[in-house]
């Protein structure tokens, strides 16, 4: 149940109030996690066998160059999972002169953008087949409900390609009026080799936003997933091969960031460099990318978006969002809503409302049925999120709810509330990536945009009002990227996505995002005796 | 069979005919009056099969239902993925199709079956893959309104019922281009295949229940101009007509849609679109276009270039290797692999070709080649060539719709952009010449919609295709297709305390 309403909060927003779990979040009188012990003892044993752990290069598995490994964890049990090949420096130039090559002389720019299309579309069938499968192997590397993966996720894994398998015949330049007697066109050339970095908490989805408009236009790809979840790209990364893609497309090099990473970053012969993570790495690609060949650079980093709930809301209502736009994926989302703003005339019933709701929020093993919300990514993740929850405590912040791990093994948190939390505590200023809310209490909306705009990060905001007035002021005065009014990480493949100030450089999903991997060429011809210009 | 005999023996099996009744509502039903009219094979003129016979209660019948389903049914309610996955759907059972879809579409309309496997009806599939894409990347927008305190957008909304009215020549891919951009806008529509070839459709309409469509969404109502497609044109509940055929039948739509409830209207028409080439160009190169864009489809193309004019410096060796090629232009039947070129479509066709040949010859043009039908049976022309046409006969101004080309001579460029000019029509046009500055000004100054430069139809999923002048008002393929389909809504209200505007 719980999931289905995580599926219809993400699929649509107008399936949002249909929810009202009331006999969910209502029950106040409840001060213990009641649903969590039973679901922790036994460690359910994934419905799915590891098959790829190498490297993915010209269409084969390989080997890393120095033949080195490194674990994937299980974030349930702190076990390994599989040992992975760990690709470096040797074995990004290896990938780069497969993408280079079949860029340069390959098939794949060089076929209709209908025969691409093709291979994509037949591609997203394919996930469609192994969909369990691929969301069994999500769940396990990252630790996310497994009903999360299977009717969310993968299946918006497949949305996102067709999405893109459409575009791939439809990208147009365009014919351009001179100031002279001059034909002017501007074609919509592929990039080249794009080096792809992408983060683990939404280890496929991540991928499709950055393979899905890649391929369409026409590029060559390095992609090097995160090391804390390597292992559904090489899966789908074969899928993607079955589906007819050409050797050396895309290549997948599993590693980490010092080294793979900051090898792509700053690699001469990479045309483009896309990065989805924190804000601190994203410095250090933009920095590379400048010291080397310049190449052109998106990035997709952090935030701490405000969730404003204006006096008109319905608290049951906003209460319900608010809890999904902070705690959905663990907390573990870039654009969740981790300063929640609320209206003095509600706060006092709101926050009431908060604490109950994450208390009965159902946490356990992600392979069980009716599980919110799985452990954290990893041991480091997981420690980082504690230490802000002791900063919240620390500084004067009311704990509400939660505020400690959960059970004895694994990564899991208590889902936690904060409330009477200040604008210059740590909490309300850093990104914690966990399932911590912090409430905080405004009383003018004019009060509230400063409030809101006042941080480094602009990703994302959430607006919960019935006044189109107010509607209408906030969508425009919020310095981000996106603006979710009565809903909540809507994350369509039309819409696109990406961040204001700190929170990032370009925008993915929709139609904006082909712009990251094309250049525009303008080309001019002289003409004679015009009939018009 | 070389030009001149036709063997008219037919080679491969002929479909067995599933579909002759109307499909209303997701169901087949006969006409409601119980008539039926003939489809005819034309090469033989033989009849393949009894056709429910479609008048204004069909028409109403279908409006219904096709009314129904948008105003109240989930086709426009559904996201535009969702209805991009049934249009996929409906695809690939069209690809499975491929061989008896060609085939219905060669005894039919007489064209040649090879050319539907691996032309028509892979287009016609590429139509439907094509806006699938396309459902989910309808976009409006935003706006930068001028007054001070405003906050404008624009919602691109389906129009609503539409009527489809489509011409014989190309059954499946006219009905894919017009029924493709209509589904992926969210319309619900009703279809008129031409009456001579009303088979295709007809499995069409099959394969659109096998694909999940909602009922009401896609009815096709076989029958007669003058009575269904009259219907259609003039009905108060449709709320937009779409209609390719001649430029005559075109502007009666457009009288029916006045003087009923002015529905949007968009025609593609006929053409006599001209073949420029110039003394630059490559000899061989230039008389297979000419051939090709003349005759391909037995000439029944509204973008044959049925004008061909030739510079005076390359005017003779052109004409020569075009003489040397028309003999190689197999004429036969088109089930027959070999065959370049089946039958006209229908007796009618037929003998107004021949009444157009005959006209050539009285006015004064000099026949250099074919000018005959061919065989004893069926309605085979050949392939015939005119000089020395001028601008005053029937020949230079009309659409004959067969495979009767015009030549003339041309001195300067400047000339050539003049002739190519001088028709009411303004379909497409072909250039055939090396140089930058040519193409470049010839290009701009005819008055076409399309223009092919060194090649000839050129078509394109995502190429836009229509007409200037009387050839027609609208554009077929591409994205552009789509907003023949739409209807665009602006929203504008108060804005305060904006931080920009």
């Amino acid at each position: 149940m719980a999931s289905r309403r995580v599926s219809s909060l993400l699929s649509r927003s107008s399936s949002l109030f249909s929810l009202r779990g009331k006999d969910s979040f209502m029950n106040r009188g409840t001060r213990r996690y009641s649903n969590l012990a039973a679901s922790l003892e036994d460690t359910i044993t994934p419905p799915v066998k590891v098959q790829h752990t190498q490297l993915l290069i010209n269409g084969k598995f390989v080997d890393s160059a120095s033949g080195k490994t490194f674990p994937t964890l299980d974030p349930r049990t702190g076990e390994v999972i599989a040992q992975v090949s760990e690709g470096d420096v040797e074995d990004v130039n290896r990938a780069v002169v497969a993408a280079r090559k079949a860029f340069d002389e390959g098939p794949w720019p060089r076929m209709t953008a209908y025969e691409r299309s093709k291979i994509l579309f037949r591609f997203a069938d394919l996930i469609e087949k192994h969909n369990d499968e691929i969301a069994a192997l999500e769940t396990w590397d990252n630790g996310k409900p497994y009903e999360q993966s299977a009717k969310i996720e993968v299946p918006m894994l497949a949305r996102v390609f067709r999405y893109y398998a459409g575009w791939a015949d439809k990208i147009h330049g365009m014919t351009v009026p001179g100031d002279g007697s001059h034909h002017v066109q501007t074609l919509h050339e592929p990039i080249g080799v794009a080096g792809q970095i992408i983060p683990w908490n939404f280890p496929l989805l991540m991928l499709s936003w950055k393979l899905g408009p890649a391929l369409a236009c026409g590029n060559t790809v390095v992609l090097k997933t995160a090391e804390q979840t390597p292992l559904s790209a090489l899966l789908v990364g074969r899928l993607l091969h079955e589906a007819g893609l050409p050797e050396g497309v895309v290549n997948i090099v599993s590693g980490f960031g010092p080294t793979a990473g900051a090898a792509i970053a700053s690699h001469m012969d990479i045309d483009k460099v896309a990065f989805t993570g924190s804000t601190d790495v994203g410095k250090i690609i933009l920095e590379l990318a400048s010291k080397s060949n310049l190449k052109a650079v998106t990035l997709e980093l952090g935030g701490k978006s405000p969730f404003i709930v204006c006096e008109d809301a319905d608290v049951d209502q906003a209460v319900e969002l608010a809890h999904f736009a902070l705690f959905f994926n663990q907390g573990q989302c870039c654009c969740a809503g981790s300063r929640t703003f609320v209206h003095e005339r509600v706060y006092d019933e709101f926050v009431e409302k908060a604490k109950a709701r994450a208390m009965n929020r159902v946490v356990g093993d992600p392979f069980k049925s009716g599980i919110e919300q799985g452990p954290q990514v990893d041991s480091e993740q997981f420690k980082k999120i504690l230490k802000y929850i002791r900063h919240g405590v620390d500084s004067g912040a009311t704990l509400q709810a939660g505020g400690d791990r959960l059970g004895s093994k694994g990564y899991y948190i208590q889902p936690t509330v904060f409330s009477d939390v200040k604008d210059d505590m740590l909490i309300a200023k850093d990104e914690i990536f966990g399932p911590v809310q912090t409430i905080l209490k405004f009383k003018d909306l004019d009060e509230v945009i400063a409030r809101a705009n006042n941080s480094r990060y602009g990703l994302a905001a959430g607006v919960f009002t019935q006044n189109l007035d107010t509607a209408n002021r906030l969508m425009r005065a919020l310095r981000v990227g996106s603006v979710w009014i009565n809903c909540f990480d809507v994350f369509d493949a039309t819409i696109p996505f990406g961040g204001y100030k700190m929170s990032g450089i370009g925008r993915e999903k929709g139609i904006y995002s082909l712009n990251n991997y094309l250049q525009v060429k303008a080309v001019v011809t002289a003409i004679k005796n015009p009939a018009w210009l | 069979m070389k030009n001149g005999k036709c063997n008219g023996g037919a080679t491969a099996e002929l479909p067995e005919i599933k579909f002759t009744k109307l499909f209303i509502n997701g169901q087949f039903l006969d006409a409601a009056s119980g008539k039926t009219f003939e489809t005819i094979d034309p090469r033989n003129g033989e009849v393949i099969a009894k056709i429910a016979a479609g008048d204004k209660e069909d028409v109403d019948l279908a409006v219904n239902a096709a009314r129904h389903a948008f105003d109240h049914g989930p086709w426009p309610r559904m996201t535009g993925f969702e209805r991009a996955r049934i249009i996929n759907k409906y695809t690939d059972l069209i690809e499975q199709n491929i061989e008896e879809l060609a085939a219905l579409d060669a005894v039919d309309g007489g064209k040649l079956f090879q050319m539907g496997k691996i032309g028509d009806i892979p287009a016609a599939a590429g139509h439907f893959r094509y806006y699938a894409g396309a459902a989910d990347k309808i976009h409006g927008e935003t706006l930068r309104m001028t007054r001070p305190s405003l906050f404008g957008y624009t919602l691109k909304e389906p129009i609503g019922v539409v009527g489809h009215i489509i011409p014989w020549n190309f059954p499946s891919i006219m009905f894919a281009m017009k029924v493709a951009p209509a589904l992926a806008a969210g319309c619900t529509m009703v279809v008129k295949p031409a009456e001579q070839t009303p088979l295709s459709a007809l499995f069409y309409a099959h394969l659109s229940k096998e694909a999940g469509f909602p009922d009401g969404v896609i009815n096709v109502v076989t029958g007669f101009g003058s009575t269904a497609g009259a219907a259609i044109a003039s009905h108060m509940d449709i709320d937009k007509v779409s209609f390719t055929g001649s430029t005559d039948v075109g502007r009666k739509i457009m009288q029916a849609a006045a003087t009923s409830n002015l529905k949007k209207v968009s025609l593609e028409l006929g053409g006599k679109s001209p073949l420029l080439i110039f003394d630059d160009a490559d000899v061989n190169k230039a008389a297979e276009l000419a051939l090709l864009g003349c005759f391909y489809n037995k000439g029944e193309i509204c973008v044959a270039s049925s004008r061909v004019f030739i510079q005076e410096g390359i005017y003779d060796k052109v004409v020569e290797k075009m003489l040397e090629k028309a003999k190689e232009w197999t004429v036969g039947d088109p089930f027959d692999s070999s065959s370049r070129q089946g039958p006209q479509v229908d007796k009618k066709q037929y003998e107004k070709v021949l009444s157009y040949i005959e006209h050539g010859k009285n006015e004064g043009a000099t026949l250099l080649t074919g000018g005959n039908t061919i065989g004893d049976k069926g309605y085979y022309i050949e392939p015939t060539i005119f000089a020395d046409v001028t601008e005053d006969m029937k020949i230079y101004k009309e659409e004959i719709f067969g495979p009767v080309m015009s030549l003339m001579k041309f001195k300067t460029i400047e000339e050539g952009i003049k002739c190519a000019n001088n028709t009411k029509y303004g379909l497409a046009a072909g250039i055939v010449s090396q140089n930058i500055d040519v193409i470049n000004t010839v290009s701009r100054s005819i008055k076409a919609g399309v223009i092919w430069v060194n090649c000839y139809f050129a078509f394109d999923l995502d190429s836009p295709y229509g007409g200037y002048k009387m050839s027609g008002n609208c554009r077929e393929s591409g994205m552009d297709a789509l907003d023949s389909y739409l209807q665009v809504k602006s929203i504008a209200m108060p804005l305060h305390n904006s931080p920009w505007m």
